[in-house]
């Protein structure tokens, strides 16, 4: 992925985590050089208003996703599988705490 | 495999549920231009939109001033980055966009080939152009592209600053000495007409108004917007004594909102073609910026490739 033309730099992807404890959410893409630039640009463009306190860049290249056209089979192991939810169980309603 | 037709339909499905298209899903070609043509341009009007107020950065009146613009500013740039990463998710790289700008093939928003000639049109710009913005962004929050949406939403969060720091600026000077308060009123008369621009030309001679609403990028029509506009605007200049420049400006109960003159559409046109009182100015200062940052993204771009070789091999 080099840069051949002249578009600043390769595409990475931010995550933000708000405050520890709390997941890292993706708050959107940037471009960089290498990972420091990454993540001084992720800082100045997505956390002008204390939106994170920790930040990851990864370079968007290296993300492998799921395809949407495969939504229905690779999906599908889980969806019949309905006992896997508290509700599937019947409880009679003098049980308390559970 | 599908075939187009079914793919067709899952597309049309998604957008009758109020569902989102995201960037791996299939789109016809033709939303997909729509989207690149308008998110580009928005991206350019943000970027752009920089130079009439960063002109006014080394003449705040005070460092308070200074600092607030700065900071606006600031944030108009990272707008323009949201935006042009949310096109490159279609297919379309940043280089691509930035030529398209340069070559003038690609427009921005007409109102900022208008001048800004004194502090009080920093004020109008925030709260006129930016209140402007706002309400077509608050639309678009909820726009059928998802990356675009995402941006849209991250934007409003910041928008509404610049708002209120503009009418800050107006409202200090309409309360201020008779010359500050000429001041102010000058400035609404330059801008008011070019900000009603902002919503694009009237609905029957909009070429892309009805492709945007039925995909659902629009939610409402450029004439919708312009009037929820002054609907708005109007009691706000009211507030700090100014008076909205068009002598046919009424209230219509009728239809709970105001009627006004609708700006000059031949100049509208005259603009966007290229004709604007700052055009020229605008994309050269675009173009000298881009150019005079080549060295440093040629340097970034050796240095990187000296240390980093295992992070640019895909």
């Amino acid at each position: 992925m080099i840069n051949t033309k002249d578009n600043q730099g390769m595409l990475w992807e931010v995550f933000l985590q708000k405050k520890s404890g709390q997941p890292f959410i993706h708050a959107g893409s940037i471009h960089a050089f290498d990972k420091e630039m990454a993540l001084q640009n992720a800082r100045d463009t997505y956390t002008r208003r204390g939106e994170a306190t920790v930040i990851w860049v990864v370079p968007s290249h290296t993300i492998v996703s799921s395809t949407p056209e495969d939504v229905g089979p690779f999906f599908d192991p889980a969806n019949d599988k309905i006992y896997r939810h508290p509700t599937f169980y019947n409880i009679p309603d003098a049980i308390k705490n559970m | 495999m599908k075939s187009e037709k079914e793919l067709e339909e899952i597309f049309e499905k998604k957008l009758a549920n109020n569902e989102f298209i995201e960037p791996k899903d299939w789109m016809p070609e033709k939303y997909r231009h729509h989207l690149i043509r308008q998110i580009s341009q928005h991206a350019h009007s943000e970027v752009v939109g920089m130079l009439p107020e960063g002109n006014w950065i080394t003449r705040a009146p005070s460092l308070r001033a200074k600092l607030v613009l700065l900071a606006k500013v600031q944030d108009e740039g990272g707008h323009g980055l949201y935006l042009y990463s949310a096109a490159e998710t279609l297919g379309i790289s940043r280089d691509e966009m930035i030529e398209a700008l340069h070559a003038g093939k690609a427009k921005y928003s007409s109102i900022f080939n208008y001048p800004t000639l004194t502090w009080a049109d920093i004020g109008a710009i925030g709260w006129l152009v930016d209140g402007a913005a706002i309400m077509n962004q608050v639309m678009l929050q909820r726009t059928s592209y998802g990356p675009y949406s995402r941006a849209m939403i991250r934007i409003c969060k910041e928008e509404s600053f610049h708002q209120r720091q503009g009418y800050e600026i107006m409202m200090r000077l309409a309360l201020g000495t008779p010359e500050q308060k000429q001041m102010a009123q000058d400035a609404l008369n330059r801008w008011w007409y070019p900000t009603l621009m902002m919503f694009g030309p009237p609905d029957d001679q909009s070429p892309n108004t009805a492709d945007a609403v039925k995909w659902r990028i629009k939610r409402e029509t450029n004439d919708q917007l312009r009037q929820k506009f002054v609907n708005q605007t109007v009691p706000q200049a009211e507030f700090i004594g100014l008076k909205v420049p068009d002598p046919n400006l009424k209230w219509n109960e009728a239809k709970k909102g105001y009627d006004f003159t609708p700006p000059d559409w031949n100049e509208f046109w005259r603009v966007i073609k290229g004709d604007g009182p700052c055009n020229k100015e605008r994309l050269a200062a675009r173009i000298k910026a881009h150019e005079e940052g080549k060295w440093v993204r040629e340097a970034a771009a050796a240095y990187a490739q000296k240390h980093n070789k295992e992070m640019l091999v895909s």
